[in-house]
């Protein structure tokens, strides 16, 4: 086995059978999914509840239209509305009182939810949808205008706009601007975490073999810059390996607790709903399930694979890109509470990123955008936010080429400083001193 | 033979020359020590000698050859600053450090297996080395550097931050190395070790080297013409000078500085004149006198 393997190999297996990885490789899957998957669970609990719903219809018109389903049953009476309201105060048998005073047809306000609590929000828009529907109908059959039903159904304007995006192929994706930037946003909040948290690795893992007097042993068989560049390598490893676990874990999770929770996450009706469009009103009879329905639908739309190998990609070459230069800085101090000093100009421009890929996220291709994903230092998490937006092919190829030179020459940077670094003990290192270690 | 030659070498560091034109010559299967004041350059010249810092001139020669990377392979070295991980398991790092010296995972296993026998230090294997005490752990380091059975080793102040049984388990062990045919090269500040184990040494001063060759020999050449001399009563002479003289148990102990280069013989022919002679001994400088001596001039 060749040297940097080796190190490679210890850079690795030490920090992945380390505790608090296993935990936190495990647990973050567990939060991911129940973030997706608690509100489902949530919508799916109230379905079990049925809520009985008292109905005086003075008119008797609408007793074949206000149909039970599995939330709402509705109970027909014919008594005064008051006697019915001072009931419910003791015993509280009902959800709420539903009365219509007239034929809605004439008179849209002829009817009055009465509760003795707030009224759910749910029961209004769904009594609200059947009644709409019922009423259009009961008109345009008056009209007596033979397929008219047809006609207005294709003439129904449907205004939650679906955003389209066409690909070059000229096939159509469906797309939705809101989901973009949640991917956007979270992918580039990833990258930024990951950067930050194993390139601190690296530089906590060269001031700790400093510090423990080991480094002299170990570049006395292999050379500096192996040394360095097997960690660093090793723990992009680790980076990766957490990845794909909370990917693969993510989507095992909360695939299985979909499928548990039953029906309204049924993956085929998914399909459907997503094929159906945007057009949730359509089904007024599922307020937020139907909504869930269709975030999921688009989620199952959208190419979470280019997402991911972009990810990668830009993982690695923000990385590398800064990891080099968190070890210069590890070879550089004597103990891990000086790294502060010198690490600051490293995470401010990793900070000052996340920043512009906020703003960016508003205008993914303004020039603010454009810039910060030319920049290598700022363009992986940049780059993150535009890339479910859609980026030129040349921007994307100018922006990888652009990092890779920037890692390459960052890398032979801290190389020289690296392996002057890492033989100085218990001297107060200036970024003048650095500066002149690049000469050596 | 000559295993190691260090030609010429110089090595400047921004405004500071660390060393200045240094060679030296090591015989093989013998004991080499580099000595000299703190700063003298010992260091830096050890890492060149270890190819971990490069010359700007002069060259490094293993068996006549210039010295390459993968002849490092063959150097066991043990740093002044050296230290272990501590997370790491004794076995595991052991095992990790002679893998990266070359040796096949079976070679490393079995050699580590006869050094923490003989060292009697088995039950450590599992341990991590934060569990371990200090002096724990320099036995471990110190397999670990002769693990690999190099031809050279080099030490650099192998006794500072040894306990005095390690250290002296350290030198019991480096003379059982040089008798298995290793050579060895070490640093030090204990004169007293250099007496006792090294043929041949460099002395280092404001990165040059100020004294060099066989030990005995530059302590004869440091000689002062200085005796110790025990006789049953005082003597006297016109030919030496008497420093000090002590009786004692109805022995006098006499120091004395001969004036004249003079044969031994003639000298203790006209002392055995006077008195009983039950001693009579040149006194060579110590290391210590003459590393002194050396450095202030």
């Amino acid at each position: 086995m060749s040297k940097i393997t080796l190190i490679i190999k210890r850079e690795y297996t030490t920090r992945v059978m380390k505790k608090s990885f296993i935990i936190l490789t495990l647990l973050t899957p567990l939060l991911f999914a129940g973030m997706i998957t608690i509100p489902l669970w949530l919508s799916s609990l109230k379905d079990t509840n049925q809520k009985h719903i008292v109905v005086i219809d003075k008119t008797n018109l609408y007793h074949s239209v206000l149909k039970n389903n599995e939330s709402y049953i509705f109970d027909f009476v014919e008594r005064p509305v008051e006697e019915v309201k001072k009931e419910n105060v003791e015993n509280k048998e009902f959800a709420a009182l539903l009365v219509i005073h007239g034929d809605l047809a004439k008179n849209p306000n002829a009817v009055t939810i009465y509760s003795n609590e707030q009224v759910n929000l749910e029961i209004k828009t769904y009594i609200t949808g059947l009644l709409n529907s019922y009423v259009e109908q009961q008109k345009l059959a008056s009209y007596k205008i033979p397929n008219l039903k047809k006609m207005v159904e294709n003439s129904r304007a449907n205004i939650s706009i679906p955003t389209i995006k066409w690909g070059s192929n000229g096939k159509d994706e469906i797309g939705s601007a809101e989901l973009a930037l949640g991917i956007g946003m979270i992918s580039a909040f990833m990258i930024y975490l990951f950067i930050i948290i194993y390139g601190a690795q690296v530089m906590q893992g060269v001031v700790q073999e400093k510090t423990s007097r080991i480094v002299e042993v170990i570049i006395s068989s292999v050379r500096p810059f192996e040394l360095m560049m097997g960690k660093i390598i090793g723990i992009a490893l680790v980076g990766l390996t957490q990845f794909l676990m909370w990917v693969v874990l993510t989507t095992i999770i909360s695939l299985a607790v979909g499928s548990f929770i039953g029906g309204s996450v049924d993956l085929n009706s998914l399909q459907h709903a997503s094929q159906v469009g945007m057009g949730a009103q359509s089904m007024p009879a599922s307020g937020t399930a139907g909504m869930i329905r269709e975030v999921y639908g688009l989620m199952s739309g959208f190419d979470f694979m280019k997402i991911a190998i972009f990810f990668v990609v830009y993982f690695l070459g923000g990385y590398l890109l800064y990891a080099s230069l968190f070890a210069a800085v590890g070879s550089a101090v004597d103990s891990e509470t000086d790294t502060q000093q010198f690490s600051l100009p490293l995470t401010l421009p990793i900070i000052f990123a996340i920043y512009a890929a906020i703003y960016s996220a508003q205008n993914p291709d303004g020039p603010l955008a454009l810039w910060c994903s030319m920049i290598p230092f700022t363009s992986p998490i940049v780059m993150m936010v535009r890339l479910p937006f859609g980026v030129p092919v040349w921007q994307i190829a100018a922006s990888l080429t652009i990092l890779v030179l920037s890692f390459i020459g960052t890398t032979w940077m801290a190389g020289k400083i690296y392996r002057t670094g890492i033989l100085m003990y218990g001297k107060k290192v200036s970024w003048k001193e650095m500066w002149k270690w690049l000469r050596y | 033979m000559i295993l190691l030659e260090v030609e010429n070498v110089v090595k400047q560091f921004a405004g500071h020359l660390a060393l200045d034109s240094v060679s030296l010559t090591v015989p093989e299967n013998t004991i080499y020590g580099l000595l000299g004041p703190n700063g003298a350059g010992k260091t830096t010249l050890i890492r060149i000698i270890n190819c971990i810092t490069a010359p700007d001139s002069g060259v490094v020669l293993l068996n006549g050859k210039r010295m390459t990377p993968k002849d490092v392979e063959r150097i066991g070295y043990l740093p002044e600053e050296r230290g272990l991980y501590k997370k790491m398991k004794v076995g595991d790092q052991a095992l990790y450090l002679a893998q990266l010296k070359g040796m096949s995972k079976h070679d490393a296993l079995q050699a580590l297996k006869y050094w923490f026998e003989k060292f009697e230090i088995q039950e450590w294997w599992d341990k991590k080395v934060e569990e371990l005490s200090k002096g724990m752990a320099q036995k471990v380091q110190f397999v670990t550097t002769i693990l690999h059975n190099p031809k050279l080793l080099i030490f650099d102040e192998p006794f500072s931050g040894f306990d005095p049984v390690n250290a002296d388990l350290m030198k019991r062990e480096i003379l059982e190395l040089k008798r298995n045919g290793a050579t060895i090269i070490f640093s030090t500040h204990n004169m007293e070790t250099v007496e006792d184990l090294c043929e041949n040494i460099s002395l280092v001063n404001l990165s040059k080297i100020v004294l060099q060759g066989n030990v005995a020999a530059i302590r004869a050449s440091h000689a002062t013409r200085t005796y110790l001399i025990r006789s049953s009563s005082p003597i006297t002479g016109d030919d030496f000078e008497l420093i000090s003289q002590v009786e004692k148990d109805g022995i006098v102990e006499s120091k004395i500085l001969k004036k004249q280069v003079e044969s031994n013989n003639i000298l203790l022919g006209s002392l055995i004149k006077q008195t009983e002679i039950h001693t009579f001994e040149e006194l060579l400088p110590s290391m210590n006198d003459i590393f002194i001596e050396s450095v202030r001039k």
